[in-house]
C-alpha cells in the first residue's frame, strides 16, 4: 500500500471513530427549528416559517429537529474538508467539491439573474397585468405598460442570436451599444473620482501649522511622504525618459514606495486569509462538532 | 538542520498554520483592542449622526468572505440600531441577500422594538453592478418597485417618499470586491457628495486608502479593524461586554496573533535558508 493511501485511510478511520464517539456521547451536528406562523396579507393564504433556534432550546414544546438543515450542516462540513484536502494534494474529492461549487454558483447566479433581470425588471414593465396575476402580486392595479422596455427586450434577443447557426453578427449591434454605454459611464466616473478628485486630494500644505503658528510635525511629515510617494511613483511609470541619472534615482525611490505598498497589501492579505480559516474552524468546532460554545448556544445542555 | 529545512515537506507548514489557528479558537484566546484613529473616524461617522438619520447599508459580499466581513457588518447594524437610525439594506451581489438576512436576524433578536418598514427595510439584490448605483442616485423606482419581500415601495412607510439615495445621511458599504466600495465612491459618494464609510477585506483595503478623507470618510480594513470597532462599541455601550455575539471580530484576533507570529517566523526562517544557500553556493 502506498504511504499516502495509508495516511488517508488512517485519518479517515480516526476521524470516523471520533465522530461516532462524539455523536453518541455529547451530541453534535444537529439543527433545531421552531415553526412560526406568518400572518397572511389580504385574502392570501397564511404559511409557516421555520426559524432556527439554539440547541439548548430543543426541549421546548414547539421546537423540533430539522432533518433538512441537519443534513445541510453535515454537507457543509464535508465540503469544507473536501476543499481542505487540496493541501495534501490534488484528489478526486477536491475535484468533486470544486465542480459542485462552480455548478451550484453558476446555477444560482443564473436563476437570480433571470428572476431579477427578466421577470422583475423587464416583464414587470412590459406585462404588468400578467405579472400581477402570476409572479408579482405587488404590482399596482394602475401600472401601465412601459413601451421603452421593448428596446432592452429587442437588444436581449439580438444578443441571444449568437446561439443561432447563422446571423451571429446581429448580436454585435447590441454588444456595441452595451460596450459604448459602459465605457461612457465608466469614463466619467473614473475621470471625476479617480482623476480630478485625486489631484485635488494631493494639493495639500507642505508645512502644516497649528492655530498657534507652530509647525505640526506629524502632519507635515505625512503630507511630505504622500507628495514624495506620488511624484516618485509617477516618475517610475514615466517611460519617455531613460531611467538613469537623477530620473533613475527618483524612479528607484518610487520602486521602494511601491514595494512598501505591496508589502502592506501582502500583510493585509495574510490577515484576511487567516480570518477566513478561523471562520471555517469556528464553524467546524462550534456549529458541527459542538466542541466550543463561544456564544452560549448550548448552555445548560 | 539546514538539510532538514531545505527538504521539509510544505504540508508540515500547512499543518503548523492549521494548529496555530485552531488552538487559539479551541482555547478561546481573546485580547482587548485599542481602536485606531481610522476606526474611530468610521465609528464617529455613525455615532455623531443625529438619532433617526437615514443610513444606506450596502452589504456587497458573499459567504466566501463571510468569515472576514460578517463581524463588521454585524457591528455596523448593531451600531445603527443603537443610534435608532433608519436602515436601508441592499446588496449588489447575487449571494448577498442571505448576508443581509443575518443583519435582519440581529435586529429581530437584539432590538425587538425595531419594526420592518418603519425602522429598517431590505431592498434586496438588483442585477446591474455599478449601473444600479448610478440609477439609485437619480431614480430609485426605476430599479426598485418592491422590497425583498415583494411589498410595493409605495406601501412601506420608510420608502414611500424616497425618490433616490441623494438624501441619505450616510452610506455604509461592506465589500468583498467588485462591485463594492470603489463603485460606491465613484458613482454615489463623489458625484453627489454623500458621506460614506466602508468596511472591506484585507485584499481590498489598500485600494481604498487614496479616497480618504475627501471621498471616503474612513475604512475598516479586514478583521483587525472589525475587532477594534467592536471594542469601540463596547467602550461606549458597556452592556455589549456581556454579549458574546457582538465580539465575533475580537474572538478572531486570537488566531490572528498566533498565525501572524508563525508567519513572521517562517519568513525569517525562509530568508535565513535562502542566504545560507547563497553563501554555500558562493563558497563552492
Amino acid at each position: 500500500m502506498k504511504q499516502s493511501t495509508l495516511v488517508w485511510t488512517a485519518l479517515m478511520l480516526l476521524g470516523g471513530g471520533f465522530l461516532v464517539y462524539r455523536a453518541s456521547t455529547a451530541g453534535m451536528g444537529q439543527v433545531y427549528v421552531r415553526a412560526v406562523e406568518v400572518d397572511p396579507e389580504g385574502d392570501a393564504a397564511g404559511w409557516t416559517n421555520e426559524v432556527a433556534v439554539q440547541p439548548n432550546q430543543r426541549s421546548e414544546p414547539d421546537v423540533r429537529l430539522s432533518w433538512s438543515r441537519t443534513i445541510g450542516l453535515w454537507i457543509a462540513a464535508f465540503f469544507t474538508f473536501a476543499i481542505f484536502s487540496f493541501l495534501w494534494g490534488d484528489n478526486a474529492i477536491y475535484k468533486f467539491a470544486e465542480a459542485v461549487f462552480i455548478g451550484s454558483s453558476a446555477g444560482y447566479a443564473m436563476v437570480i439573474g433571470f428572476w431579477d433581470g427578466i421577470i422583475v425588471l423587464l416583464f414587470r414593465r412590459l406585462t404588468p397585468g400578467l405579472m400581477r396575476d402570476s409572479f408579482l402580486p405587488s404590482v399596482p392595479d394602475d401600472a401601465t405598460i412601459s413601451w421603452w422596455f421593448l428596446v432592452p427586450l429587442v437588444f436581449g434577443l439580438m444578443m441571444l442570436w449568437r446561439l443561432a447557426p447563422t446571423g451571429g453578427w446581429i448580436s454585435r449591434w447590441a454588444l456595441a451599444f452595451f460596450i459604448g454605454a459602459t465605457a461612457g459611464l465608466r469614463l466619467i466616473a473614473y475621470f471625476e473620482s479617480d482623476f480630478v478628485e485625486q489631484i485635488r486630494s494631493t494639493i495639500m500644505p507642505l508645512v502644516v501649522m497649528a492655530p498657534t503658528w507652530q509647525v505640526t510635525l506629524g502632519h507635515t511629515l505625512k503630507n511630505l511622504t504622500v507628495l514624495a510617494g506620488i511624484l516618485t511613483c509617477i516618475v517610475y511609470f514615466f517611460f519617455s525618459v531613460e531611467h538613469k541619472g537623477v530620473v533613475g534615482r527618483v524612479a528607484r525611490v518610487g520602486i521602494w514606495f511601491l514595494m512598501i505598498t505591496f508589502g502592506a497589501g501582502f500583510g493585509y492579505t495574510v490577515m484576511g486569509r487567516i480570518a477566513l480559516l478561523s471562520g471555517r474552524f469556528e464553524f467546524l468546532f462550534d456549529d458541527w462538532l459542538w466542541i466550543i460554545d463561544p456564544v452560549g448556544k448550548r448552555l445548560g445542555m | 538542520m539546514y538539510d532538514f529545512f531545505v527538504k521539509l515537506d510544505r504540508r508540515w507548514i500547512f499543518l503548523m498554520m492549521g494548529l496555530a489557528v485552531a488552538i487559539p479558537i479551541l482555547t478561546q484566546l481573546k485580547f482587548p483592542e485599542t481602536p485606531s484613529p481610522m476606526v474611530m473616524d468610521v465609528y464617529n461617522a455613525i455615532e455623531q449622526l443625529p438619532e433617526g438619520s437615514n443610513v444606506l447599508l450596502a452589504y456587497d459580499y458573499d459567504p466566501a468572505s463571510e468569515g472576514e466581513l460578517q463581524p463588521m457588518a454585524s457591528a455596523f447594524t448593531r451600531h445603527c440600531a443603537r443610534k435608532k437610525h433608519n436602515m436601508y439594506f441592499m446588496t449588489l451581489w447575487p449571494q448577498g441577500p442571505p448576508m443581509v438576512a443575518r443583519s435582519e436576524a440581529i435586529l429581530k433578536s437584539e432590538f425587538p422594538d425595531y419594526k420592518y418598514g418603519e425602522d429598517y427595510v431590505s431592498l434586496g439584490f438588483r442585477t446591474g453592478n455599478e449601473g444600479v448605483i448610478k440609477l439609485m442616485t437619480t431614480d430609485l423606482r426605476a430599479l426598485y418597485a418592491n422590497d425583498v419581500r415583494g411589498t410595493n415601495l409605495d406601501d412601506i412607510p420608510m420608502t414611500k417618499n424616497l425618490k433616490n439615495i441623494q438624501k441619505m445621511d450616510l452610506i455604509v458599504n461592506v465589500s468583498a470586491g467588485t462591485p463594492g466600495s470603489k463603485e460606491w465612491v465613484q458613482y454615489a459618494a463623489t458625484p453627489y457628495d454623500i458621506k460614506m464609510v466602508a468596511g472591506t477585506t484585507g485584499v481590498g483595503a489598500p485600494a481604498l486608502y487614496p479616497y480618504i478623507p475627501n471621498q471616503l470618510h474612513g475604512v475598516l480594513g479586514a478583521i483587525k479593524a472589525a475587532a477594534e470597532y467592536e471594542q469601540a462599541m463596547m467602550n461606549r455601550y458597556e452592556d455589549l461586554q456581556d454579549n458574546d455575539n457582538a465580539q465575533e471580530g475580537l474572538r478572531r484576533m486570537g488566531p490572528q496573533l498566533v498565525g501572524h507570529m508563525l508567519m513572521i517566523a517562517l519568513i525569517i526562517l525562509g530568508n535565513v535558508i535562502y542566504f545560507t544557500q547563497k553563501s554555500r553556493e558562493a563558497s563552492r
